[in-house]
């Protein structure tokens, strides 16, 4: 109703489109994409707070709502289970492997962008390829290399195999935020008589803070994601991370204890959507700049 | 370019880290170092290695020898191979096709003036942001043969007399893993075409009505041309990872039933882990190869040509 009343020119054209045509074309296929895209995640909070009988008696009790919440499940994941230890993996994973990451793609992304040494394009290419090489064709070899380090079953496999999926990112990433800073400010820190690593320290990083933020936040989620290092490095239940872990041991033989399954997914999925949630504008960023680049 | 400027101190008094820091050769390839240091020893290296183990009959706890394309010759008369690589192409072309047709339709409609547009975009993106196998769970229990919502509301609506079994028949497992696969991949291309569309400068949809263009052709004639280079890129990714997922597979219906959904990631992790087969593993890996080179080099032309259009004739 407001809408109709404001001045035309503010919203471009929609003065051309009415309120019910508006309805018909865009607010009910919208409906219809929120709940298709949210319905998931609804189903797996309400089969967390599920008892079990209400969860296999769809006859008495209506399935789409909970009549008699519980936190059994998520108690049984806690206190039951090695899934504490499952969280602390997989944020130590991704929290280090992220800072390694950041660090490398820091030094990388300035070198190919502003020092322009021999071979900078060709090396920047190579890092875009390189960020397309799918962990699934690598992880049979990886897996024989790990096992020949010694560190098979370790945290320290993960820690060093995800930077190979997390730096060509970042660095493509960086680049780009590179590229936008002036070079007068760089050349005027040159008269002034500061080394490379000074300006880099001190006038790029401050400036790149946004793609810093942008890059770090991509890294985790990407990290907090990975599946198939994890589950062919890992074996011992205390080395797991969380979605190997859940889909591992939180299933019984033909026995699926479907609330404590749904409350591992929900805790598991919790903490990457919550840091999502303060910085959707620096993700946004992130993934449209890697593609518009 | 900016160094040719600078004076520069009389360089026989320079110590050591002055003169690398002076050499943008040398300190480039040193700052190079930790980042070029970690993709050759845990990418470049095992690229290689892997077309080598796909060339050997290396098991678990056997280090094998060479056997020349052996691997590649069983793979060649192995049904179950082929049927891999039929459901590769077939999951990644349908997932795509959807993918890029409701992500295209949501981008469309998010473009438009609407109230909380921050959060309803922030909203959308959740099914990429939540890790593929959590979700995949969820749709586990939705896809369950005995206490499916979906066969639920049918059986209520009247609609169907028998619960389905989604993932227990072959065709409806394939659909719904892709569905599944569609349901975490639209957000990815719709935020990234939405991205898109903000590019496209309102004054040409304003040439347009004035022209009298009806609102399919501004479609046809304004919006796709203009977005043509991103969606190249973004289905390039898109493609990439259907084409190499893994994860969604495995939850879901590990290749069953009957090796119905197997892919090739899923088939080569299922015989070099479970089967200890690691020659014949890392050659269906290496087999993905091609296929992904092809991708790639499509991604690239869509490159150039976003280049082109915008002018720029260098960097």
């Amino acid at each position: 109703m407001i809408r109709l009343r404001r001045p035309a020119d503010e919203g471009g054209m929609h003065h051309l489109s009415t309120l019910p045509q508006r309805v018909v074309t865009i607010y009910l296929p919208l409906a219809v994409f929120l709940i298709v895209l949210l319905f998931p995640f609804y189903w797996m909070g309400l089969t967390t707070l599920k008892p079990n009988e209400e969860m296999l008696n769809l006859q008495d009790f209506n399935p789409f709502w909970v009549e008699n919440p519980t936190l059994a499940h998520i108690k049984k994941l806690l206190f039951e289970t090695a899934y504490p230890a499952w969280l602390w993996n997989t944020m130590l994973v991704a929290v280090v492997s992220t800072f390694i990451s950041l660090f490398c793609a820091v030094l990388a992304a300035y070198a190919i962008e502003r020092l322009r040494f021999k071979g900078a394009r060709a090396t920047g290419m190579a890092i875009f390829l390189a960020y397309l090489v799918p962990p699934s064709i690598l992880f049979i070899p990886l897996a024989t290399m790990v096992f020949k380090l010694g560190i098979f079953d370790t945290k320290l496999a993960l820690i060093l195999t995800y930077p190979t999926f997390l730096i060509p990112f970042c660095t493509w990433l960086l680049m780009g935020y590179f590229r936008s800073i002036p070079y007068e400010l760089e050349e005027c820190a040159l008269i002034d008589g500061a080394t490379r690593l000074q300006i880099l320290v001190k006038i790029m990083l401050p400036l790149a803070v946004p793609g810093l933020i942008s890059a770090g936040i991509f890294a985790f989620t990407l990290s907090w994601n990975e599946f198939i290092y994890a589950l062919t490095f890992i074996s011992a239940s205390q080395n797991k991370t969380v979605p190997v872990g859940v889909i591992t041991e939180l299933v019984e033989g033909d026995v699926y204890h479907w609330g404590s399954l749904m409350a591992g997914a929900l805790l598991g999925s919790l903490p990457v959507a919550i840091f999502y949630s303060f910085f959707v504008e620096h993700y946004v960023s992130s993934m449209t700049g890697a593609v518009k680049e | 370019m900016a160094e040719a400027t600078i004076g520069r101190p009389t360089p026989q008094r320079l110590s050591l880290w002055a003169r690398i820091d002076n050499n943008r050769t040398v300190l480039g390839l040193c700052m190079m170092l930790p980042a070029g240091a970690l993709l050759l020893v845990f990418l470049s290296y095992p690229l290689g290695l892997g077309v080598w183990l796909g060339l050997t009959d290396t098991t678990i706890g056997r280090k094998g020898g060479f056997i020349g394309l052996e691997n590649y010759a069983l793979l060649f008369d192995d049904s179950v191979f082929w049927l891999s690589v039929f459901n590769t192409f077939l999951y990644t072309v349908v997932a795509s096709a959807f993918k890029f047709a409701l992500g295209l339709w949501l981008a469309l409609i998010l473009n438009n003036r609407l109230p909380f547009k921050a959060l309803l975009r922030a909203i959308v993106l959740l099914p990429w942001i939540v890790p593929t196998v959590l979700s995949a769970i969820a749709f586990w229990w939705i896809y369950d043969s005995q206490f499916s919502i979906i066969s639920w509301s049918l059986q209520r609506l009247g609609l169907i007399d028998q619960y389905v079994n989604f993932l227990g028949d072959a065709n409806n497992a394939r659909a719904a893993v892709i569905a599944a696969n569609v349901w975490r991949g639209i957000p990815f291309v719709a935020i990234c075409l939405l991205a898109g569309l903000q590019t496209i400068p309102q004054s040409l949809y304003e040439a347009a009505v004035l022209d009298g263009a009806s609102e399919w052709q501004r479609f046809r004639c304004v919006t796709f041309p203009l977005l043509t280079p991103i969606i190249a890129v973004v289905m390039t990714f898109s493609v990439l990872f259907t084409f190499t997922d893994f994860q969604l597979i495995y939850v879901l219906t590990r290749g069953g039933p009957f090796n119905a959904t197997h892919l090739m990631a899923t088939l080569s992790f299922q015989r070099a882990i479970p089967g200890g087969q690691l020659g014949e593993g890392a050659a269906i890996a290496t087999a993905m190869v091609p296929f992904l080179l092809a991708a790639i080099i499509f991604s690239y032309f869509g490159l150039q040509r976003r280049r082109w259009q915008q002018g720029a004739a260098n960097d």
